[in-house]
């Protein structure tokens, strides 16, 4: 038997191990996945828990449930990957022999990395909403909150779901609108990067949407320390930025696993060609979702479009063909703004966010860069298509690459 | 897009002052660029900028996290050096293109 092991059961790691489960001979390949946390998170719900949309309960399944029968499941932490000997030790001592190799470990939040954010504010004034906990801290937080200064702060790049502290400013902006307590609600976001988003078309859309919602953006802030005393943000160039309130997105960075296998950069991102898909390290070595350093969102969209060319260029490998197929950076992201509206974006390593129709070209029903009612509607959907459809590997009717019919050059 | 003749060669810029061709480069010429920015260039300066160069050179991306651990400067130094928008200034001086950050 030939095997394959899948380092990571998130979303990546779990789409592809149903993908290869149900196109490779079993009599042939032996497939195991290995993660050391059992539950399942559908992460872009986090998002919608402190404003009470969505509870504990909407967010959390049994890995289990999303595994195919016949195959190994390992509960454990990942040591390392001797990439030499195509191994992969497992922190109780066993170790596994592989022909192929997917990481999928992904990114993790480190909030020990900016110091001060895990003082004594930290679940009281300061939250994040990239754990199921600090969504429900924030949850609980925001009922009897009476106003002040609310910040939302990214502390570095790149950052799991790029568009998510955008979403939240905007939903933030509603409830407490619907609260009745905007005015007493000053509203700020502080990002290290240039603007509210990275690609042109798509900052003007969404800087317009931050000046009518009267939402403040400090550009350029890149946070050095959390002064919990005088509640100030501080950044390396010591502006300060106060709050009451502060919601973060902490430090990302790729397991520790990776940096252990000696496959990362500085951020533990593994090293990945990023049209292959492939290690740089070793050629058995495929890399899949956020682990990855390739250039583009870490998000669940651009794992399930990274997996179908994985899946290609896997076989490929299997045969000792060369890798035809090539990744374009392909991401699509919802964007809730509030009042049961929301917008979407579709854009790859080479052209930026542009509006028009999605999926298809003049109809939609999707709206690009567009703030409607049907583009919120595809969100709340998505949790019913990621639980039944995207993680069990089904087929969904959007081309893995990106595709220029129905945008509009500008 | 300008053309130049800087520090005795002809060089092209893009609209936001980015050299378009960065084998071009050289002390000489990073020094001339600073100095549209208003900025002069120390020692410390262009050993922030030859490892800006090495780095990208070899394939791997630059942020600001990177340059604090190259034991070159550190963020708070390189922030006095190339103030404001380090990164953007630093790789404008050392003739790379603009980092963009992934989203």
């Amino acid at each position: 038997m030939k095997k394959i092991v899948i380092l990571g059961a998130g979303t990546a790691g779990t789409m592809m191990l149903n993908k290869l489960h149900k196109i490779l001979d079993k009599e042939e390949w032996e497939l195991t996945i290995v993660d050391q946390y059992k539950t399942h998170y559908y992460q872009p719900g986090f998002l919608f828990i402190p404003f009470g949309i969505y509870n504990k309960q909407d967010v959390i399944k049994p890995k289990y449930d999303f595994f195919p029968s016949g195959v190994n499941v390992i509960f454990n932490e990942i040591d390392r990957v001797d990439g030499e000997n195509n191994q992969v030790y497992i922190k109780n001592g066993k170790v596994l022999n592989y022909d192929f190799l997917i990481i999928a470990t992904g990114t993790q939040t480190r909030p020990d990395e900016t110091p001060g954010l895990e003082g004594k504010l930290w679940y009281k004034d300061i939250f994040d909403f990239y754990t199921v906990e600090g969504a429900v801290a924030l949850h609980k937080k925001f009922k009897d909150w009476e106003g002040g200064d609310l910040v939302m702060c990214i502390s570095e790049v790149p950052f799991k779901c790029p568009v998510a502290p955008l979403e939240f400013v905007f939903l933030a902006e509603a409830y407490f609108t619907q609260k009745g307590i905007r005015d007493k609600v000053n509203i700020s976001f502080v990002t290290p990067m240039s603007g509210a988003f990275t690609k042109p078309v798509a900052t003007k859309m969404l800087s317009e949407l931050m000046v009518e919602k009267n939402i403040n953006i400090v550009a350029d802030f890149y946070i050095e320390r959390i002064d919990n005393e005088n509640k100030k943000l501080i950044s390396y160039d010591e502006r300060e930025v106060s709050f009451d309130v502060l919601t973060i997105v902490p430090v990302n960075m790729g397991n520790d696993m990776v940096e252990r296998s000696g496959l990362g950069d500085d951020m533990n991102f593994v090293k990945t060609d990023k049209y292959t898909l492939q290690s740089e390290a070793f050629d058995n070595i495929f890399v899949l979702g956020d682990a990855a350093n390739i250039p583009t969102s870490k998000a669940g969209s651009v794992a399930h479009f990274a997996a179908e060319i994985l899946t290609e260029n896997l076989l490929s490998a299997m045969e000792g063909r060369p890798l035809k197929a090539k990744f374009d950076g392909h991401a699509n992201c919802y964007i809730e703004t509030g009042y049961g509206k929301g917008a979407l974006i579709d854009f790859n390593y080479t052209t930026e966010p542009l509006p028009g129709t999605f999926p298809l070209p003049g109809i939609g029903p999707f709206g690009l860069l567009k703030n409607t009612k049907i583009n919120h509607y595809g969100k709340i959907l998505f949790r019913w298509i990621y639980w039944h459809m995207l993680l069990k590997g089904k087929e969904l009717p959007i081309e893995a690459n990106m595709t220029m019919a129905g945008k509009k050059k500008q | 897009m300008k053309d130049l003749n800087i520090a005795g060669i002809n060089v092209k810029l893009d609209d936001e002052g980015y050299l378009i061709d960065s084998s071009q480069w050289n002390e000489e010429l990073a020094k001339e660029l600073a100095k549209i920015d208003d900025l002069e260039l120390t020692d410390k300066h262009l050993e922030v900028l030859k490892f800006l160069r090495d780095t990208y050179n070899a394939g791997d991306s630059l942020t600001i996290r990177r340059v604090g651990k190259s034991g070159v400067v550190s963020i708070k130094e390189f922030y006095k050096l190339f103030p404001k928008g380090p990164l953007k200034l630093s790789s404008k001086h050392a003739g790379l293109p603009k980092p963009t950050s992934c989203v």
